[in-house]
C-alpha cells in the first residue's frame, strides 16, 4: 500500500510553474501562436465532429425537400440574380468614375479586394467571448487580423490562425474596437463592442454631433485592417445624459452576428499571389 | 501491449467524447449550467487508475482545452492538474464513498476549479465574467453518477 503522493507533489507543483510561465508569456507578449497553431490541430477534428449533426441534417433537409419548393426557391433566386446583376453594371461604371476623380484629385485609389466565403463551425466553446471558429487556416492564407463579413455587413476579425481553422472575435466583443465613419455626414468615430448583447456603442461622440436614429455606419477604414466602406450597423438610440461630455449612442450590427453560417473572408489588398486554387474569389 | 493500448483508447476516446460535449453548443440560458465534462471524465480516471493518469497527463489535457476556448495558454491546464492533483491524492478515501458523497466532493472540486479559472479570466481580459460560470460545478456534482457508472463500464469493458 504505497501511495505515490511525494512524486505526484513534486509533478503538481512544476506543473503549476509551467503554467504560469505559459500564462505570463501568453498574456503579455503573444508569441506563442504557433503553439497554439500545433494544438488546435488535435482539437479541430473533435470541433469538425461536433458540427457533423448538423452538416447531415442539413443535407437529410436539401435531399428532402420537393420539386416545387426547389423550383420555387430557383425562379426567386434568379430574379434576385438579375437584380444584382443590373446593380453590378452600374457599380461597375461608378468604380470607374470614382477612379478617375480620384486620379484628378491626386488621392490613391482604392485597392481591390478579394474575398473567400468559409464555414463557421457551429460550436460554442466560449459562452462569455463572442467569438466563432471558422473551417480555413493558414493553409487557405488566412492571417491574424484579416476582417471578416457577411453579406450583410462587418463580422470582426480573425485573432488565432491554426493550419485548417481560425477563431474570429465578432465586433459585439467588448475587447474588440472598429473606427467608423456615419455615411450620412461623414462622422468618424469608434465602434466598441458592448459584451453582453449584440450591439455596439460608438465611443466619444460631442453631445451636439449630427447623428439620428437609423444612420448607416461604415466601415472607415482608418486601422488600415478593415477596408473602408462596409457596411457596420444602423444607429438604434441616441440619448445625451446631462453632464456627461458625450453622447450615448447605441448601434445595431447589419451582420447576422452569431447567427451567420457562411462567413466572407476579405483580404483588404491582394492576396499573396501563391495562393494556389484557395477557393472561388467571390468578387465581380 | 495490447492492454496497454486498450486502456490508453479507453481514456483518448472518453475524452474526446468530453470534448465534443464541452463545444456542443447550447442556448443562452443553458451555457452556464454546461457541467465541466472534462475535468469530470480526469477525476474518474484519477480515481480509477491514479497509478497510470495523473497530474501531467490532465495538465496535458488542460492545454488542449485551452486551445478549444481561446483562453489564455496554461490557465485550465494548471486548473486541471489541480483537480488530478487532490483526486490522486485521496482516491483511496473518495473510492469508497457511496454516489452521493462522492458527487459532492466532485461538486466542491469542480467549484473550485471553476472558480480559479473565473479569477483568471477577470484578471486578465478586459471584459468582467458573470459569476454564474459556476453553475457548471452544481450539474456537474449532479451528472458524477451518471458518469461514474458509464465510465466504469467502458473501464470494465476494455478491461483497464
Amino acid at each position: 500500500m504505497f501511495t505515490d503522493a511525494p512524486s505526484a507533489t513534486a509533478r503538481f507543483v512544476a506543473c503549476v510553474i509551467l503554467s504560469f510561465l505559459l500564462i505570463s508569456i501568453d498574456h503579455r507578449h503573444q508569441n506563442l501562436s504557433a503553439l497554439r497553431a500545433a494544438l488546435s490541430l488535435a482539437v479541430y477534428p473533435v470541433q469538425y465532429l461536433v458540427t457533423l449533426p448538423v452538416r447531415m441534417v442539413d443535407a437529410t433537409a436539401g435531399n428532402l425537400r420537393s420539386r416545387d419548393a426547389l423550383k420555387s426557391e430557383n425562379d426567386s433566386l434568379h430574379a434576385e440574380n438579375l437584380l444584382l446583376r443590373a446593380r453590378t453594371q452600374r457599380y461597375a461604371a461608378l468604380e470607374q468614375e470614382n477612379r478617375r476623380l480620384r486620379e484628378l484629385l491626386d488621392s490613391s485609389p482604392v485597392l481591390g479586394e478579394e474575398v473567400v466565403v468559409a464555414d463557421v463551425l457551429a460550436i460554442d466553446a466560449n459562452p462569455a467571448a463572442r467569438q466563432i471558429v471558422i473551417n480555413k487556416g493558414s493553409r487557405h492564407h488566412i492571417y491574424v487580423g484579416q476582417p471578416i463579413a457577411d453579406a450583410q455587413g462587418v463580422l470582426g476579425q480573425v485573432i488565432q490562425v491554426g493550419p485548417f481553422s481560425s477563431t474570429a472575435m465578432l465586433i459585439s466583443d467588448a475587447r474588440h474596437a472598429l473606427p467608423v465613419q456615419v455615411n450620412r455626414t461623414g462622422l468618424r468615430a469608434i465602434a466598441v463592442g458592448a459584451g453582453d448583447s449584440d450591439s455596439l456603442l460608438l465611443s466619444f461622440v460631442p453631445t451636439n454631433a449630427n447623428v439620428a436614429i437609423g444612420d448607416l455606419v461604415v466601415s472607415s477604414g482608418l486601422d488600415k485592417r478593415f477596408p473602408a466602406g462596409y457596411p457596420v450597423g444602423k444607429v438604434a438610440e441616441v440619448s445625451v445624459v446631462p453632464g456627461e461630455p458625450f453622447a450615448r449612442i447605441v448601434v445595431e450590427p447589419a451582420a447576422q452576428l452569431g447567427r451567420s453560417r457562411e462567413v466572407l473572408l476579405v483580404w483588404p489588398q491582394a492576396k499573396p499571389s501563391s495562393a494556389p486554387a484557395v477557393a472561388e474569389p467571390a468578387t465581380p | 501491449m495490447i492492454h496497454r493500448l486498450r486502456w490508453y483508447g479507453a481514456v483518448a476516446l472518453s475524452l474526446v467524447v468530453a470534448f465534443a460535449l464541452t463545444s456542443v453548443p447550447l442556448p443562452d440560458w443553458a451555457s452556464p449550467w454546461r457541467p465541466a465534462w472534462v475535468a469530470i471524465v480526469i477525476i474518474y480516471w484519477c480515481l480509477a487508475i491514479p497509478e497510470r493518469i495523473g497530474v501531467l497527463f490532465a495538465w496535458a489535457t488542460g492545454l488542449l482545452l485551452d486551445v478549444l476556448h481561446g483562453a489564455i495558454l496554461g490557465q485550465h491546464a494548471a486548473g486541471l492538474a489541480f483537480v488530478a492533483y487532490v483526486s490522486v491524492l485521496y482516491h483511496q478515501q473518495v473510492r469508497v464513498f457511496p454516489l452521493v458523497q462522492q458527487s459532492l466532493v466532485i461538486g466542491s472540486l469542480v467549484f473550485v476549479y471553476l472558480g480559479s479559472m473565473l479569477i483568471v479570466y477577470n484578471v486578465l481580459g478586459s471584459k468582467p465574467y458573470s459569476s454564474l460560470y459556476l453553475l457548471g460545478a452544481v450539474t456537474s456534482a449532479l451528472l458524477w453518477p451518471w458518469a461514474y457508472i458509464v465510465l466504469r463500464d467502458v473501464r470494465r469493458k476494455t478491461a483497464v
